[in-house]
């Protein structure tokens, strides 16, 4: 793959030096002209995966990384791009391949692709309220709304239940329940049996 | 007195636009037979041609991806058995080769060789599935039945070789569980010789069937820069006329070493698809043969995965460093130098992806599965209107998808 050229087309590009493969971080304003390139003139013809992250060590919370595949080279490129105020242009014109991929990235992290020609969540319900895959989303998950009204007049129940909350591996949120020991309940021990 | 009016045959193609009905919205799934899984399709109809599909997934979301960021590395890898399910060896295989990556670790051939036996063995397996209740989507019977049998034979080579059937975990970070039981490879042998006549059998069963053939020949038809476009990967790609097959052009865990063909298909539709699996498992069984033959002698962990495995029990209990070093693993993890790494493995759904980023420690980062389930059911919105109802069961079986992976 021809990195001086990619670099000269589009200046604000940084080389990571890639241990496993070339990477580059591009700025969102060039995304789509580098992956055109990419993809016209370097062979890069499947978009093999795209997926968001939150970053600790970078100035913008969110980031897109994407994974870019040359069937008749035989090689990958990765591109990092920023999510500067959680938007990042969508690649959705150049590989239909990517809706599904910036639905499911929208969907858990909150990331907001531009020009994307189907933007709902993909794998939560569209009335979910929150973006699981956040840093700051806790393990166990949250209580939600039931979207569904009439489920809720019949059971009497107008949420849905952290899914893992009291489960093993789950720092409890609040106080477990007498009847669910678990490995973090340090409420009964061999000196203080259970009632 | 004169009432006949003439009536040309033209008028009424004229009035096709005031004749139209109104179109239908159908909902299929999440748990109908035919969509192999909790899927469930929004379906707009015409008649009962379809105008517009919109797949919603998500119904079998477990959340992986947060959980592996709250575990070791090791501990994650039952988790990868429950991607596809039907083939759980080769997921093992994909997530291991990826942490190995990112910890720098060489592995000796006998492990590999071990791995390659693995991946075929759980695509076999996972293809004798896919064809068997593809044909009973489109109405045969037997020859589920006749693929099953099969299977069976090689459940119960997985359970003498990982003890378990179905969730296998065979894998570790740097090799697998245990080596190979005595006089298991001939068992393997013995099973392509039996797995050989059946696939002959369902050849011919399925390949010059009347029905079948109506109900796959020229049904959603792929073409190869489509294909490309929407990342297709493994035999979905293949059968649309794309060569790349990770395992010749990306080789990893010794299968340069093997001979084997690609088969390729040329116009892409439900048939050829069809067609690319039923070769694709010969050329299976001829990799396990070549494997069979020139297993390796040595280890089957590479040497420095000694600070990644669990130490042996009986040292443990016995040694002071063993069981400082078990305490280690069991709280904090394997430590897995900074970086970040993407490997792609040829699964037998296409390719499956782990990008894997670590901060140093025991626990990733990010973790995020790309897989194949996924882009295979991304394609459908563009080649299910068009077709007929019926057609959807078809063209759903043909993609040959899994929900555990779709939705992770």
């Amino acid at each position: 793959m021809d990195a001086a050229t990619l670099l000269s087309r589009f200046p604000a590009t940084q080389d990571l030096a890639g241990k496993d493969m070339p990477t580059f971080r591009v700025a969102g304003a060039d995304l789509l002209g580098a992956v055109r390139f990419l993809r016209d003139e370097q062979g890069f013809d499947l978009l093999a995966d795209l997926c968001g992250a939150e970053w600790q060590d970078r100035p913008t919370r969110f980031g897109v990384v994407l994974h870019l595949l040359s069937t008749a080279g035989k090689e990958y490129v990765r591109l990092h791009v920023d999510a500067v105020a959680d938007r990042v242009p969508s690649v959705a014109s150049l590989h239909p391949g990517a809706n599904w991929h910036e639905r499911e990235a929208f969907d858990m992290f909150g990331i907001v692709f531009e020009g994307h020609p189907d933007p709902r969540r993909i794998l939560m319900w569209d009335s979910y309220p929150y973006h699981p895959l956040r840093k700051d989303f806790p393990l166990a998950g949250l209580e939600v709304p039931l979207p569904a009204a009439d489920v809720a007049e019949v059971t009497g129940q107008a949420v849905e239940p952290a899914p893992m909350m009291g489960g093993p591996f789950v720092s409890p949120g609040g106080k477990l329940s007498e009847g669910e020991p678990s490995a973090l309940d340090q409420s009964w021990n061999e000196q203080h049996p259970k009632a | 007195m004169k009432i006949t009016k003439e009536i040309s045959l033209g008028d009424v193609a004229a009035r096709s636009e005031e004749l139209r009905g109104e179109n239908m919205t159908l909902n299929m799934g999440p748990s109908h037979p035919a969509t192999h899984g909790v899927l469930r399709l929004s379906l707009e109809l015409d008649g009962d041609k379809v105008v517009k599909c919109d797949p919603v997934i998500g119904y079998l979301h477990r959340g992986d991806e947060k959980i592996a960021e709250n575990m070791t590395y090791n501990q994650f890898v039952p988790y990868t058995d429950r991607l596809d399910y039907l083939a759980p060896l080769a997921n093992n295989v994909a997530y291991a080769i990826a942490v190995e990556k990112l910890a720098g670790l060489k592995l000796p051939p006998r492990c590999e060789a071990i791995r390659v036996l693995c991946c075929e063995m759980a695509r076999i397996s996972s293809h004798l599935l896919g064809i068997g209740v593809y044909a009973m989507d489109t109405g045969a019977w037997t020859v589920f039945m006749y693929t099953f049998n099969e299977r069976e034979k090689l459940y119960s080579l997985f359970e003498e070789l990982t003890g378990a059937r179905f969730t296998t975990s065979y894998t570790r970070i740097g090799g697998v569980t245990r080596d190979l039981p005595e006089g298991w490879l001939k068992k393997v042998d013995a099973f392509c010789d039996g797995v050989l006549k059946t696939i002959d059998e369902v050849d011919k069963l399925l390949t010059r069937n009347g029905i079948f053939l109506e109900r796959t020949e020229g049904i959603a038809p792929i073409s190869k820069e489509m294909a490309l476009a929407y990342g297709l990967t493994g035999p979905n790609l293949r059968a649309s006329g794309g060569t790349f097959d990770l395992r010749k052009d990306k080789p990893y865990s010794g299968y340069e070493q093997y001979e084997f063909d690609v088969p390729v298909g040329t116009k892409g539709d439900c048939f050829d698809r069809y067609l690319v699996r039923m070769e694709e498992l010969r050329q299976s069984v001829r990799i396990l043969r070549q494997v069979v033959k020139t297993m390796p002698g040595g280890a089957w962990y590479a040497e420095d995965a000694k600070k990644i495995f669990l130490p042996p029990k009986a040292k443990v209990m016995t040694k002071m460093e063993e069981l400082i070093q078990n305490f280690m693993l069991v709280t904090e993890g394997p430590q897995i130098p900074a970086g970040e790494v993407y490997f792609e493995a040829e699964n037998p759904k296409g390719a499956l992806g782990f990008y894997v980023v670590s901060n140093g420690g025991g626990v990733p980062y990010r973790l995020r599965i790309r897989g194949p389930s996924f882009v295979s059911l991304s394609i459908l919105p563009a080649i299910v209107p068009g077709n007929f109802l019926t057609d959807i069961a078809s063209i759903l079986g043909s993609l040959d998808f899994v929900m555990g992976e779709c939705d992770r």
